[in-house]
């Protein structure tokens, strides 16, 4: 026995997730992600602004055919991210539980809660144009049908606490009514966010719907929220009030939605809010027959 | 062998491994802050803005002129482009619309964009297209005579077309995607200039390579040489496949790099170009609000 070699583990390189490919940050930086026990993780990528930049590229690429994608197509892209979110559970465990603490069966959890998030929301895609939109009765020989329609291309500053349950909870409510987004994951627990990176990229979600960033959020948020091709933000993961502040001021200035910080208990069923905030509604008049 | 074919053939290869790494180095240069600014302005300057579609209607053309006056219209210090680029039949539209401004109407002649028409009917899209208003004449090569060693024929029909042209200027095109070698594109450079030509221009746009850093870097060399060689300047226009702010740079660095400072003006180097600007003017707004812009700030063409 001691004469064989002991092996050595392949350490993973967590990287960026940006147009469907996994590149490092432009800026060659990295940060050192530690556990909820202080111990180091692993060296993640730290995103700067031209990795901002670049994602809203992708994500503005990928919108036309992703809006244009049947509604029930989507759902159904969704329904195969969660069959892939499902194999993977055992590691999606342990990420969590070493990023949050607590015990494994808290974790396995919070996994599991993330999974049907997921799928609970991949059930909604074909089903929210009936709550939101519909037939309106008005006083003439016309048709009059309202439809909500996606916003664009989403900035998601995800949020700080939970790392998987919380990232997909606003992932996939942005995604699923055919927006495109670039997502900051949260700075002290990046590790789920990357896995979910590689989960996306094996299910049959295009390229760029999903772009995915680790890094500081008070470096990366002001350029989301400034940036003019970004038709929404969202601060869930914004912790700080006065950064918060300056950020809806930033994201007024080409009149980005913006769906301010709220509390939030994750676990709870979450309503169309979400569904809701990134959709636009267009009304439609059609001479009726006759 | 006449005296055309043994000057081009005593002209000394080109080294394409060589060349190829130049340019790619030159591109690495990074252009920041005031020295950005002033490239994008200057890179603006030099834009012949260009449609060149079987669907082009008058109403596209005169909004692309209006484009080409105003490039920026809620900014007065952003400057016009260099010139509008349209099919002949197009050029009294864009007279009409260009009127009372410096932006110059280049217009395509010769059986763009193969070329593979008789000669008179050649000359007579080249008459037409300056009597139509047209100060800039782009013309294309005949790449048929020229790859099969007829190089007076290509110098006999140049001289024809820029006599055709009068006083508008000549840019001609060599199609370099379509020459093969790099050897070719030296050699059709120094024919083009040494028949008359006052630019010499990589391509027409429509097909693939279209201008690519090397090649242009090539023609910069030949303009440059052919200028200590006989003292008259040539300017030189990439035209296909630039389409954003950093690939504009790369070859400002390169003309710069290569043939000098006295080119880095509109009269001696031109893009040829659609979108382009639109990237240009997004680049300018960002330098301006300190913000990304996108676009939907910025016209649909």
């Amino acid at each position: 026995m001691s004469d064989e070699a002991k092996r050595l583990a392949v350490r993973k390189t967590y990287k960026l997730y940006v147009g469907g490919k996994f590149p490092r940050s432009e800026s060659g930086r990295s940060y050192q992600v530690t556990g909820s026990d202080g111990a180091v993780l692993a060296n993640a990528s730290r995103a700067s602004r031209k990795d901002v930049r670049d994602a809203v590229v992708a994500a503005r690429k990928a919108q036309p055919g992703w809006a244009g994608a049947t509604a029930y197509l989507r759902g159904q892209i969704l329904y195969r991210v969660a069959e892939m979110l499902e194999g993977r559970r055992a590691q999606f465990a342990d990420e969590v539980r070493t990023a949050e603490g607590g015990t494994r069966k808290a974790a396995e959890a919070a996994v599991d809660a993330a999974v049907d998030r997921w799928v609970w929301y991949a059930g909604w895609a074909d089903k929210i144009p009936q709550v939101l939109g519909g037939g309106n009765p008005v006083a003439g020989p016309y048709f009059n049908l309202s439809s909500p329609e996606p916003t664009g291309v989403v900035g998601v500053l995800a949020p700080q606490d939970s790392s998987l349950l919380g990232l997909v909870s606003v992932i996939a409510p942005a995604i699923a009514t055919g927006n495109t987004t670039v997502v900051v994951a949260a700075s002290e627990r990046p590790l789920p966010a990357v896995t979910l990176g590689e989960v996306l990229a094996t299910s049959d979600l295009p390229g760029g719907v999903v772009n995915l960033l680790t890094g500081h959020v008070a470096e990366l948020a002001p350029h989301l929220a400034s940036h003019a091709d970004v038709n929404g933000v969202d601060l869930t993961g914004v912790d700080d009030d006065e950064l918060a502040r300056s950020l809806e001021v930033a994201a007024a200035g080409n009149l980005k939605r913006v769906l301010r910080r709220a509390e939030n208990d994750w676990t709870a069923e979450p309503g169309i809010k979400r569904l809701r905030a990134w959709t636009e509604i267009k009304t439609v008049w059609h001479p009726a027959a006759g | 062998m006449t005296e055309l074919s043994t000057l081009l053939s005593g002209l000394p290869g080109v080294d394409r491994v060589g060349a190829d790494q130049r340019a790619a180095t030159l591109a690495t240069r990074s252009i920041k802050t005031t020295a950005k600014a002033w490239a994008i302005d200057l890179a603006i300057r030099m834009v012949d803005l260009t449609t060149l579609e079987g669907a082009d209607t008058p109403g596209k053309v005169r909004t692309l002129c209006a484009k080409a006056r105003r490039p920026e219209p809620s900014d007065a210090s952003c400057p016009s482009v260099a010139a509008i680029c349209v099919y002949p039949s197009m050029v009294p539209v864009a007279a009409e619309a260009l009127k009372g401004s410096k932006v110059h109407l280049a217009s395509v002649a010769t059986a763009f964009p193969s070329g593979q028409a008789p000669l008179d009917i050649r000359l007579d899209d080249t008459r037409a297209a300056v009597a139509a208003g047209a100060d800039e004449i782009d013309m294309v090569i005949n790449r048929g005579a020229f790859l099969s060693g007829d190089v007076q024929r290509v110098y006999d029909e140049i001289v024809a077309v820029k006599e055709a042209c009068g006083k508008a200027h000549l840019k001609v095109i060599l199609e370099t995607g379509e020459l093969a070698t790099y050897d070719n594109v030296r050699r059709a450079s120094w024919l083009a200039m040494h028949a008359g030509a006052d630019f010499i221009k990589t391509s027409t746009g429509k097909i693939s390579p279209a201008a690519t850093l090397p090649v242009t870097m090539l023609m910069l060399e030949a303009v440059r040489d052919f200028r200590e060689a006989t003292g008259r300047q040539v300017g030189v226009k990439p035209a296909g496949g630039i389409r954003t702010t950093k690939d504009a740079m790369k070859y400002l660095v390169v003309v710069n790099e290569t043939a000098g400072e006295d080119w880095l003006d509109p009269d001696w180097f031109r893009f040829g170009a659609s979108s382009l600007l639109n990237d240009l003017l997004m680049q300018r707004q960002k330098l301006t609000t300190g913000h990304y812009s996108g676009p939907d700030y910025v016209t649909v063409d």
